[in-house]
């Protein structure tokens, strides 16, 4: 009986949570569109969740083109085909692998500092200060983090999408041989704009979920148990930002796939 | 003498969940004085400034501050209404990511349309008037207790504002500062006719720069009244306050017992 009532209300907890963020990005983009704009809170997010991520971009970048590169290499040789090395390495990174990764990426670097510090404002009182001072949090803390994210992840998604294509260009061609024409070739001949696009509105709405996800969780921390633990609570909340948003990216790259 | 009221408490009552903290409160804050909230810890005073500053919702009741009931405004009633209002937090809610200067400086960016020579200026007078001047670029971590509370105070009355708010200013300072605090929220009310409402559990301060005392216990208004009012008191719970003697408070040995033992709950969760 305990068991099902604890689940029972944990369903509960959570749903309202659902709620509570869509409800969120209704009110952003309700504020957003009303004066006064100010451009520098973005670019000072842009700043942190985009630049600062270039490099754990590019690291990972590279790798996993390497080891895609090394994958396609063995599996097509069986197969007498390397000539399509390069559209094999491009196409799962344009479609799959670069918005995926970036999106985990950025989660792990961005949106659990986010989190964080949304959820350490809120307890230490700061957003009841702007409050009081007649500044809307919604508009102040939580839009610029949402609008630099939605166009901070698609820039880093370009990135990792190149730098991939190269970590496979180097295995395939510079290590084991393959002739460069054929790489880039096969890459430009297989590669169409759906492809790319696919690509680029997995990004968006990757960078939309997770910076929305993050915020809501440390924004809204005073709503739920972890609230009143202090410190112990921005924890809890910020693992489970991490792997909520995690989660909504794979899922959600599973739903724009099948339905695009 | 009738005087006017800035702030208007009729029949409060605040929850959190179903535990009551407020009961039935009625009170009135007069214009361009100083009240001091007085009680002892957990009597709610907090909870009590928190409903005034529209950042707790009452159960019921009404709180009317400057003709506005701030229960029954509209977001967009409130938010211009909080601009004639000035709040330093308990733990002063310094933004912790910019300069002391910077936080400072933040309503003003927000609200005005000043230029940014006018706003240095006016930023370097309030921190002169907290003695807070040198200390303009430091960050919010690194500044003791009692500089945070300037700061916040520095803050709080950037804006010039009508009702200022003060929760606790001079818990955990030296005495010395927390009399220049005093000092300075006497010279608040005179130079700038600001309405002030002050917490504090300090009794040298409150009987220093107090016009009119709350008092709060028990879920409830205890008392309120001028100094002298509550000096004159000879109700046991603002007598034990003043001269702070320990609570007597008839247990039930056996229930007590019970409690510490653990047996209590149990029986009180069935
Ligand atoms: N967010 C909250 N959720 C539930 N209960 C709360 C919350 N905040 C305060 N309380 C309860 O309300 C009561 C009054 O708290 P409040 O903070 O107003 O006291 P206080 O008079 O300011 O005390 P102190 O002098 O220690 O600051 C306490 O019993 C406290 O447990
Ligand atoms: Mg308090």
């Amino acid at each position: 009986m305990k068991t099902v009532e604890s689940l029972g209300s944990s369903l509960l907890a959570s749903l309202e949570q659902t709620g509570r963020t869509f409800l969120l990005l209704l009110i952003i983009a309700y504020r957003i569109v009303q004066p006064p704009y100010n451009l520098y809170p973005i670019v000072r997010q842009i700043y942190f969740i985009g630049a600062r991520s270039l490099g754990v971009i590019v690291i990972s970048g590279v790798t996993i083109g390497m080891v895609l590169g090394l994958q396609f290499y063995n599996t097509l040789e069986r197969f007498g085909s390397v000539d399509i090395l390069g559209s094999a390495v491009a196409l799962s990174v344009l479609r799959e692998l670069g918005p995926v990764m970036t999106a985990l990426m950025v989660v792990g670097r961005a949106g659990s500092a986010i989190c964080a510090e949304l959820g350490i404002m809120r307890i230490s009182e700061q957003v009841d200060a702007l409050e009081c001072m007649a500044i809307n949090p919604d508009k102040f803390l939580v839009a610029p983090k949402l609008l630099a994210g939605i166009i901070s992840v698609p820039l880093l998604t370009c990135v990792f999408s190149v730098v991939a294509i190269f970590g496979g260009y180097f295995v395939g061609v510079v290590l084991f041989g393959v002739s460069e024409g054929s790489y880039l070739n096969g890459m430009i001949d297989a590669v169409v704009w759906s492809d790319v696009r696919l690509g680029l509105v997995k990004s968006l709405i990757f960078g939309l979920l997770v910076t929305l996800i993050c915020c809501s969780k440390g924004f809204y921390i005073h709503l739920t148990k972890s609230g009143s633990l202090g410190a112990e609570g921005v924890s809890y909340v910020t693992t489970d930002a991490v792997v909520i948003s995690s989660i909504a990216v794979l899922f959600s790259d599973f739903l724009i796939g099948a339905i695009l | 003498m009738t005087q006017e009221t800035a702030i208007e408490i009729r029949d409060l009552v605040v929850e959190y969940g179903n535990r009551r903290i407020l009961n039935s409160i009625d009170l009135d804050i007069p214009l361009g004085q100083i009240s001091v909230i007085m009680g002892g810890s957990g009597a709610g005073k907090s909870t009590l400034l928190r409903s005034m500053l529209g950042l707790k919702k009452p159960t019921s009741g009404a709180i009317r501050m400057l003709g506005t009931d701030i229960c029954t405004a509209s977001p967009g009633q409130l938010q211009e209404f909080r601009k004639q209002m000035g709040v330093a937090f308990q733990g002063g809610a310094l933004f912790t990511s910019m300069t002391v200067g910077e936080n400072i400086q933040l309503p003003l960016r927000q609200h005005t349309r000043l230029d940014e020579n006018t706003i240095q200026i006016m930023t370097r007078i309030k921190l002169d008037m907290v003695n807070m001047l040198p200390h303009e670029h430091l960050m919010p971590s690194e500044l003791s207790g009692g500089m945070t509370k300037r700061a916040a105070l520095a803050r709080a009355i950037i804006m010039d504002p009508k009702l200022l708010f003060f929760d606790e200013p001079s818990a955990g300072l030296d005495p010395i500062t927390s009399a220049e605090l005093d000092e300075l929220i006497i010279k608040l009310k005179q130079s700038m006719n600001m309405t002030i409402v002050v917490v504090t559990h300090e009794l040298e301060s409150v009987f220093k720069i107090a016009d009119r005392i709350a008092i709060l216990g028990d879920g409830g208004l205890i008392l309120a009244g001028t100094p002298e009012e509550i000096r004159a008191s000879d109700d046991p719970r603002v007598v034990g306050l003043l001269n702070r003697t320990p609570r007597q408070v008839n247990v039930d040995v056996d229930q007590h017992l019970r409690r510490l033992s653990g047996l209590q709950e149990a029986s009180d969760k069935k």
